[in-house]
This record gives structure tokens, sequence and C-alpha cells, in this order.
């Protein structure tokens, strides 16, 4: 037998339950469409309100952030256009959080199958991240009506600053839900920890306040950490794309963005890279360990 | 043998599986149970032991054995839900399982959805569903229901849409995990039947199955394990001889 395994004839064999990893999104499109699909249509099925709650939710986080810290803590002063300003970092904020929580619960939530059928496991974080991003859409379409509001004009390098930065916080979010999502089958602890993630996101990017606040506090080192991590840079150019133009200039873009952005994507390729090579290594156990 | 090709679909080659049991599920037990002198950490169990064999294009093949002697973990491994530790599983072709075949289906889709969305896990294409969905639905004998939302269906109607489903898929190779237990006697003849053109059709084919009238039909070699090892290799009958001989 240890001869005919190295026997050339076999080689249209194929070791079962071991896909190509991340790369099988490419090869098993209409499997993860039809995932997508299932999950979207079954989202707000027997509520009476569907979809809306796609905008209320972001609309009433807005308010409570706005009011708090726009009026109460003055923000408003500070930035001008502050709505725009915090809805264009708070949009993006909650799509790294919506994909990445989906992602961290994709295994365990879909237990039944993992255990009992063989398909490439990664497409169940994926599809979660792109459901994640299709209700992140609604928000963009809010955000969009709100800045032209405030008077602002799309322009092309907007566009391109706004899509690079959903990319981003796409990938980045894939990489750590392929981590936390292998982890958590094993430990449940992943969730909780994942939970306190989410916390310190919303603020470890400059949504409800802004970078400069940071720049003439931090050592120069710290500030650089800060603005590398994906979320800063997706934020600001978020910011770029649809409030710098409508505000009087007195927060400027942050000097180096482009590099920040460079390294961002650095971590968040890193990411995808680390997460997958550890989603491998757990994934052997996963239908014996739900 | 049907078939003058005789090259091997399914290479089984010195696997071995082995599960932990946990003793204590979070630190604080295991703490406890540390004090009080209970066992802690985990032990190993051995669920196959060095189990070799080839199955053969156009070959239907029986595992046979007791609960526990490695025979549905042995259906697992070679789908690829689960991994060896040692060893090595090849297969060749597309492979299809007819185990827990509701597993993929959504309460809150319809039956037309769910069809699809199966026939997706399963491994077929949106052409290939499109194709085969009459038949699909034709099979299950539910189409006034197709549209209705799953949750709804009795639990026969559910089972028998979802066997149609996975016996539909394009396949090489078929696995059958304890299935015949799907709906009344009609329906569960209607799947020996298909089960039955399959096999004639040179279709390559593992059972497990504890219904020895189920494997006598179906299959022509019959594999015995006992405790995760193999005690018995060959024909069928002799097989189930020797499977109800360690009954005793």
């Amino acid at each position: 037998m240890a001869d005919g395994l190295t026997n050339p004839h076999l080689s249209d064999f194929r070791t079962p339950g071991r896909g190509n990893g991340i790369l099988d999104i490419f090869t098993k499109r209409y499997l993860l469409k039809v995932l997508v699909k299932k999950d979207v249509s079954t989202r707000y099925r027997n509520s009476i309100f569907g979809w809306l709650w796609s905008y209320a939710k972001p609309l009433a986080q807005f308010l409570v952030y706005f009011l708090v810290i726009g009026i109460i803590l003055q923000m408003d002063r500070g930035v001008d256009n502050f709505p725009v300003y915090l809805f264009s970092g708070l949009v993006v904020v909650n799509l790294f959080n919506e994909a990445f929580n989906n992602a961290t619960r994709s295994i365990v939530g879909n237990k039944a199958l993992v255990r009992k059928i063989y398909l490439p496991r990664e497409l169940f974080p994926v599809s979660t991240v792109i459901v994640a991003f299709v209700h992140f859409l609604p928000q963009v379409v809010i955000l969009i009506l709100a800045a032209l509001l405030y008077g602002w004009v799309p322009s092309l390098l907007g566009i391109v600053a706004a899509l690079v930065g959903m990319l981003l916080i796409t990938l980045f979010s894939t990489g750590l839900g392929l981590l936390f999502g292998a982890l958590n089958v094993a430990y449940r602890d992943a969730q909780n920890f994942v939970e306190i993630i989410r916390t310190f996101s919303t603020w470890s990017a400059p949504v409800l306040y802004s970078w400069d606040m940071l720049a003439h506090r931090a050592p120069d080192w710290l500030f650089h950490i800060y603005m590398s991590n994906p979320l800063t840079a997706s934020v600001e150019l978020f910011h770029y794309a649809f409030w710098f133009d409508t505000s009087d200039g007195s927060l400027a873009t942050p000097p180096l963005l482009l590099i920040y952005v460079a390294v961002a994507f650095v971590i968040a390729i890193a990411s995808i890279f680390i997460g997958q090579f550890v989603f491998r290594r757990f994934e052997r156990n996963f239908a014996q360990d739900l | 043998m049907t078939m003058t090709d005789t090259r091997p679909s399914i290479i089984v080659d010195n696997v071995r599986k082995t599960f932990l049991i946990r003793h204590s599920h979070s630190m604080k037990e295991a703490v406890i149970g540390k004090i009080r002198g209970r066992k802690v950490g985990s032990t190993p169990f051995q669920a196959l032991d060095e189990v070799s064999f080839t199955v053969n294009e156009g070959e239907s093949v029986a595992i046979l054995g007791h609960n526990g002697s490695g025979k549905s973990t042995m259906l697992k491994l070679i789908s690829g839900v689960l991994e060896p530790n040692a060893g090595r599983i090849l297969v060749r072709g597309r492979l299809a399982g007819l185990i827990e075949v509701g597993a993929g289906f959504h309460p809150d889709l319809s039956g037309r959805e769910n069809v699809y969305l199966n026939a997706a896990i399963l491994g077929m294409t949106e052409k290939e569903t499109d194709e085969r969905f009459d038949d699909i639905v034709d099979f299950s004998g539910i189409r006034e229901f197709i549209d209705q939302e799953v949750k709804h269906y009795s639990s026969g109607m559910f089972m028998r849409l979802a066997f149609s489903v996975a016996i539909h898929t394009e396949l090489d190779v078929l696995l059958v995990d304890e299935i015949l237990s799907v709906g009344d006697a009609p329906f569960r003849e209607k799947c020996n039947q298909k089960i039955r053109e399959l096999s004639d059709a040179g279709k390559t084919m593992v059972v497990v199955s504890h219904s020895v009238g189920t494997v006598r039909e179906l299959c022509t070699r019959g594999i015995v394990l006992r405790k995760g090892k193999k005690i018995f290799d060959g024909p069928i009958e002799e097989a189930l001889e020797v499977h109800k001989a360690k009954n005793k």
C-alpha cells in the first residue's frame, strides 16, 4: 500500500476534507452566494419592520453619540460639521464590529452543518462578512444623503478613498474573524474576548474625537501605531471621502495618511494569513469539538 | 462486479482515529477536580485502530459493527468531516453522503429555497440543480407544499424532501448511514429502489446499517469492525456471519 500511494496513477485522488482554504471562496462562488442569500433573507424574518432595523439601529446610535459627545461634551464646536464627521466614522466601526462578531460566531453557529457535511469551512466566516457588508450598505446610503445635505460634492478621489476604506475593513475583519472563529470552536472564551475588542474598537479610532487631539498628547511612536490601525486608517479614509470637503478645513487630513493606509493593508493581509493558518490548524478538530 | 475498470475509488490506509475525552470543561472544574483527586485532563479513546481497505469503483461495501465499533467514524473520515490522526484516506470522484440528510435545512426558508441551499451545500452547481429540480420535487412527493416554509412541514415531509435532495446529487461515491428510517413504508421502498438504481449504474457505495436485510440486498462485500479494529473483510454473507457470531 505504501508503494501504491506514491504511484503516479493515483494522481486523480484527493484527500477528503482538505480544501484550498480561503481560496475556495473563488472556486465555490455559487455555494458562497447561496449561503449569503440564506443569511440575508432570513435575517429579518418574522419581524414587522424588517430591513428598517438596518436603518434604525445606526441612527439611534448616532443620536446618542451626537447628543452626548457632540452637544454635552461640545465636540460639535471643535469639529466643523460634526454630525457628518461622526456618522462617517461610525459606519466604518459598525461594519467592522458586525463583520468581526458574525465571523467569530459563524462556525459555532453552523454547528449542524460543520459536524455532518464537509464543505470548505472558510466559507462560513467569509459569508458572514459579506452579509455584514450587505447590511452596511443602507448606512452608506444614509451617510451619502446626510453628506449631500451638508454640501458634499462627490469626487473621484473621495469615492476611491471610501472604497479603499471598505476593502481594508473587510480584509481585516475577515482575518480576525477566521482567527477567532476557529478559536471559538475549542474555547468559547473567544467570543467573550471579541466582545471586549469590540468595546475598544469604537474608541480606538478617531470616531468620537479627532486624531489631532491624540497627536498633541501621545508620543510619536504611539501615535504612528495608533494611526496604522486598520480601523483608524479606514475611518480617516471615510472622513476624507465624505466629510473633509464639507468642512472649513480646520481639521486637516492626517499627514502621512497614505503611508498609514499602506501599513494598515499590510496588517490586514497579515491578519488573513495568520487567521488562515490558525483556522487550518483547528479545522481538523471542528467536527469533534462542536 | 459490473465494472470492468477495477480502479479503487476509496483507499483507506492504516487509519487511526483517536478522540480525546475531556474530563473537565473549565478551569474551575479542573482545579476542583484536582483537589478532590479526580481525573483531570483528558483520556484518549481509540475509535479506529490501523484500519486499511480499498473500495473499487462500482463496488458496494457494507461496514458492520456494533455501536461504538467505529463505523460511523469511518464514514465521517471518508466524507472529510473528520480527519484521521494517522494514516491516509484517498478518494476519487465526487462524494455524496446520505448522512443526516436534513442538516443544511433552514426552517424559515421555503421548500424550494431549501432545495437550492442544500444542493449547493452538497456540492451541486446552480445549473445542475435547475436540471434536477423537478425530479427532486417529484421524488419527494410534496410538490404542493414546495413554496411553504419548511417549519410548517411535518417531520415526514421534511425528511422526504431532504432525502430527495441528497439522493439526486451528482455523485460517483455514495456514503449511506442508517438512512432507511426515512418516511413511511412506500417511501422507504422508493429510497431502496433509487439506491439500487445508483448501484446498478456503477456508483461506488459504502453503507453503514444495522438492518441485515438492507445490507444483504445492497452490498456484495462486508467489512466488520470491532472496537475500532477491522476483524473481517470479505463476501457479504460471511461478513454477516462474523458480525452475528460476535453478537453472542
